[in-house]
């Protein structure tokens, strides 16, 4: 579950007062809103990279607002993506159970799993400058539900990509939520992406948010 | 009217060619000139001293090493060597840091610590000596002399290296960092980082390149000191002789063709650094 209660951001030379919406556990979430309409700041602030100003941000019904991003169990994918350049896409699978000191053979078995899932066998050894926009797309995926968040954070993730590439990736997306169960807000301006995805659509707009219908 | 419609034909019959010839003869004055320098210092030691035109390669080969094998700059080709090693070591110590607190946070005074970091770059180099000089004349400087000599001594040389030399390679990695956007440290910090161990796993790798820059830009900051070495450490042959002292030494008391081959060699030292420079620089250009 993601709940955000009351949230208040400053941004630069705007604010967002009072955001509130809740996504129910194991849900797929998708909130639009136009470019510069601060989706990115609230999925910062519901990382904690970004202080907020008042409110309240609840993650699986534990109150994470004051704790730091390593403890909040938010796996996130930023849109840039920023993968590590010096390391290989196995390194990128491990880095988050190698700094939260899994045990090697669990880590080891965990990362063939993401392997298989988003299908990156023949990339293992490769790193981020070898890649293709999906590719890469498929390990900043991967690493950022190797340590089994409960929650997962996607920032525009799909608009780097290709037509056909990203119709791959709708289904993979898809899939990998209703096998991995983490609930997931998926921030995109694109109604199409909405349409594909959501569960549950929230649009953004004059800091503003409220609850749409999905079909329309 | 038919004005607007004359006037790209107009445009279409105007060369380009003084532009650049103008870019290209100003340029290549300059590029020209060091050519020049580096090549008359090679000149002069080839071309025979008595005037009898070029006595061959062997002679000007001699002329350059001979020199180079008096004890006294033998002594000076080490300690630069040492002392700037160590320069670029320590330089590199604190740049790391320093450089990544002004990349990454925003504190009061900032603009001010900036600007003190920039003092060293801008001070007239015989300033700095005067004040490392004076500084320890003061009683925090003088306790430290108690323990350790410094002014006059090869201390004295490091820290007038140092006090210099250090300021490029903050400036040097502060870019380094600049250009490594936080978006990674960020991520590594959802993953399950603190801060440290985001900077020692995510960003530090990835700073390689810029940190032997500056290393680099340090070490030869540091061989080319001369000003505060020569205030602060004095010339003292066989004790704190750089070869930018020997050069001045050597001149003083008139011997060009020692002088020309101190600069040779200093020339060469300087062509190693610019392809260390080029080949790391070359590193983070190919960067992701």
């Amino acid at each position: 579950m993601i709940a955000v209660d009351g949230l208040s951001l400053k941004m630069g030379a705007f604010a967002v007062e009072g955001v509130s919406f809740t996504a129910g556990t194991g849900e797929y979430a998708v909130l639009m809103g136009r470019t510069g309409c601060g989706k990115t700041s609230l999925l910062e602030a519901i990382c904690g990279l970004k202080p907020v100003r008042g409110g309240r941000v609840r993650l699986l019904g534990r109150d994470v607002t004051d704790l730091p991003p390593a403890d909040r169990g938010v796996g996130y994918v930023p849109q840039d993506l920023a993968l590590f350049p010096t390391m290989t896409v196995r390194e990128h699978l491990g880095f988050a159970l190698e700094v939260r000191r899994w045990d090697a053979t669990l880590a080891a078995r965990r990362v063939e799993e993401l392997t298989e899932l988003l299908g990156l066998g023949h990339l293992l050894d490769r790193r981020p400058p070898g890649l293709s926009g999906g590719e890469a797309q498929r390990v900043a995926l991967g690493r950022a539900l190797a340590f089994r968040p409960g929650v997962l954070l996607l920032d525009e993730p799909l608009s780097a990509l290709d037509e056909d590439t990203r119709a791959g990736m709708y289904e993979l997306l898809r899939s990998v939520q209703r096998q991995t169960g983490v609930t997931t807000l998926h921030v995109t301006h694109s109604r199409a992406e909405a349409r594909a995805l959501a569960d549950r659509l929230f649009v953004f707009d004059k800091g503003v948010l409220r609850e749409s219908s999905v079909d329309t | 009217m038919s004005a607007p419609e004359q006037q790209p034909a107009a445009r279409r019959s105007r060369s380009d060619v003084p532009f650049v010839a103008g870019l290209v003869v100003i340029g290549g004055l300059y590029v020209g000139l060091i050519v020049a320098m580096v090549a008359a210092d090679a000149a002069y030691l080839l071309t025979d001293p008595t005037g009898k035109g070029n006595d061959g390669i062997v002679a000007g080969f001699n002329r350059l090493v001979l020199p180079l094998a008096k004890p006294e700059i033998r002594y000076a080709v080490k300690l630069s060597l040492v002392s700037c090693a160590i320069t670029a070591i320590l330089s590199v110590w604190v740049a790391v840091p320093l450089g990544y607190l002004m990349s990454r946070y925003e504190f009061r005074g900032k603009g001010f610590v900036d600007a003190v970091i920039d003092v060293p770059i801008v001070l007239p180099p015989l300033v700095v000596g005067l004040s490392l000089l004076i500084l320890f004349q003061t009683p925090p400087g003088r306790a430290v002399e108690r323990v350790i000599p410094v002014t006059y001594a090869i201390p004295a040389v490091i820290l007038a290296q140092f006090s210099v030399a250090c300021a490029f390679a903050v400036r040097t990695m502060r870019v380094t960092f600049d250009q490594i956007s936080p978006r990674r440290e960020q991520v590594a910090r959802t993953l399950g980082c603190t801060r440290g161990q985001a900077f020692w796993r995510v960003v530090l790798p990835e700073a390689r390149n810029g940190m032997v820059t500056a290393a680099t830009v340090a070490w030869a900051r540091a061989l080319g000191e001369f000003g505060p070495i020569l205030v602060f450490a004095g010339a003292t042959r066989m004790r704190t002789e750089v070869l930018s002292t020997t050069i001045f030494l050597e001149l003083s008391v008139g011997n060009l063709e020692a002088a020309v081959a101190v600069s040779l060699l200093m020339v060469l030292a300087a062509v190693l650094v610019l392809v260390v420079l080029r080949w790391a620089g070359g590193g983070s250009a190919r960067g992701w």
